[in-house]
């Protein structure tokens, strides 16, 4: 089988150019994060002369997974890239400390505190520390542990009074 | 019909437990005291039900009889499925769901986080994710059960009753059978005793706060995982098999 026009260039630059084009899917849910920004995109390869790119997902039940991976098909084949292929592994788990510094700033000027500290060391019970996405201040206290997607929890500002999203550190 | 074999027996077994309990929680959805509860629960149920799915896929690729997640979830009798009795249980009123969905996820994490180190890679892999999600769900109705069992007289009793009428259904949580015995010494099963005194300590922590009464170990209620189920299970199938058993194959 032959690949698209994309055979002839350089193994590295082919990778490149297919990070390009994969780096531009976004996360349906959070359309502001790429999947590269999430840490969703995890790796991008050739393999047996196809362009396999390598996903992991946030949640076990994250329903976006299927919509990111067909996106991604797309993305890759506009590229020209003939019948890539996608890989989804678990191990290692995701975690929020995968999300790029570019990522943060977005979801931030989005409306949606990022996740607060690092996820590797977090008690079983205890609260986080979360500062309004809209006016900075730190008083602010948590409605559910839970929102309207599965990385998500709804917070308030106790200052400015809005409601926010804050995405879960884990 | 080909003998099972124990890994596909102990995969089965994990699989059921999320599903079941998934589909319980997702009973629900739309009839929760408050939206946020909603919200939570059908998060939790999500998190569950992708754990099974998970599993249901390995377990398939075990078995290589070209059974995949679906035909594992749908297609099945009440008397092939493995889950424990604890979480086919029904929902009673929302104290009941909060401290069976406690019961659980306070033996799950710790279990998750010992099936992490698994020497299966795909096992350690699904419970690597499930462990990071079974903490929220610990947190999450470790908290309602301190509300509850420290809030009204009326709260309190329903707590009470709950844990009093599920405790028979724990015992069954930390058995292990031959099938289990023999991955275990292959360190690729989890011994379920080994997590029990963090079962055990979660739970005293959260009673202590919820003032509620740890029920003595007494009868314990068994069978679930060879397949002998309470009558809840068959009701359960019937919903949640109802549309691949009437138009066989049907696709979104």
């Amino acid at each position: 089988m032959v690949t698209a026009t994309a055979t002839a260039i350089d193994p590295r630059e082919q990778v490149a150019r297919a990070w390009k084009a994969a780096e531009a899917v976004v996360d349906p849910e959070i359309p502001v994060l790429s999947i590269a920004d999430l840490g969703v995109l995890r790796d991008i390869d050739i393999v047996d002369g196809h362009i396999e790119a390598t996903i992991t997902p946030t949640y076990s039940g994250c329903p976006a997974m299927n919509l990111i991976a067909l996106n991604l098909e797309l993305a890759l084949e506009e590229a020209g890239f003939l019948m890539p292929r996608i890989k989804t592994v678990l191990s290692p788990a995701w975690t929020t400390d995968w999300m790029t510094d570019a990522g943060r700033t977005k979801l931030k000027e989005y409306g949606i505190a990022p996740p607060a500290g690092k996820a590797s060391r977090r008690a079983l019970f205890g609260e986080d520390q979360v500062a309004c996405p809209r006016c900075g201040s730190a008083n602010t206290e948590r409605i559910s542990e839970f929102g309207s997607t599965s990385c998500k929890a709804l917070w308030r500002c106790k200052a400015c009074a809005e409601p926010f999203d804050y995405f879960k550190c884990i | 019909m080909p003998t099972e074999t124990p890994l596909f027996a102990y995969t089965l077994r994990l699989a059921d437990n999320a599903l079941i309990l998934g589909h319980r929680v997702s009973e629900w959805v739309g009839h929760s005291p408050v939206l946020e509860e909603d919200l939570a629960l059908g998060n939790l149920a999500l998190d569950l039900i992708g754990q099974a799915r998970s599993f249901y896929t390995y377990a398939g690729e075990i078995e290589g009889l070209g059974r995949d997640e679906d035909a594992l979830a749908y297609l099945r009798d009440a008397g092939a499925w493995r889950n424990v009795l604890l979480v086919e249980q029904p929902n009673g009123d929302f104290a009941q769901t909060i401290v069976r969905h406690l019961l659980y996820s306070a033996f799950a994490h710790p279990y998750f986080e010992a099936l992490a180190r698994s020497r299966d890679e795909t096992l350690a892999a699904i419970a690597a994710k499930a462990v990071k999600e079974m903490a929220y769900h610990v947190r999450h109705t470790g908290e309602w059960t301190i509300r509850l069992g420290d809030g009204t007289d009326e709260s309190h009793r329903r707590a009470q009753n709950a844990l009093d009428e599920l405790w028979p259904f724990t015992g069954e949580l930390f058995e292990s059978d031959q099938i289990e015995r023999a991955l275990i010494d292959k360190g690729i099963a989890v011994d379920p005793m080994s997590v029990k005194k963090r079962w055990s300590n979660t739970l005293d922590h959260v009673f202590e706060e919820a003032a509620l009464t740890r029920p003595r170990d007494g009868y314990m209620q068994s069978g679930g995982r060879s397949g002998r189920h309470s009558e809840h299970l068959g009701y359960i199938l019937t919903e949640l098999q109802f549309l691949q058993r009437t138009y066989p194959g049907a696709k979104w």
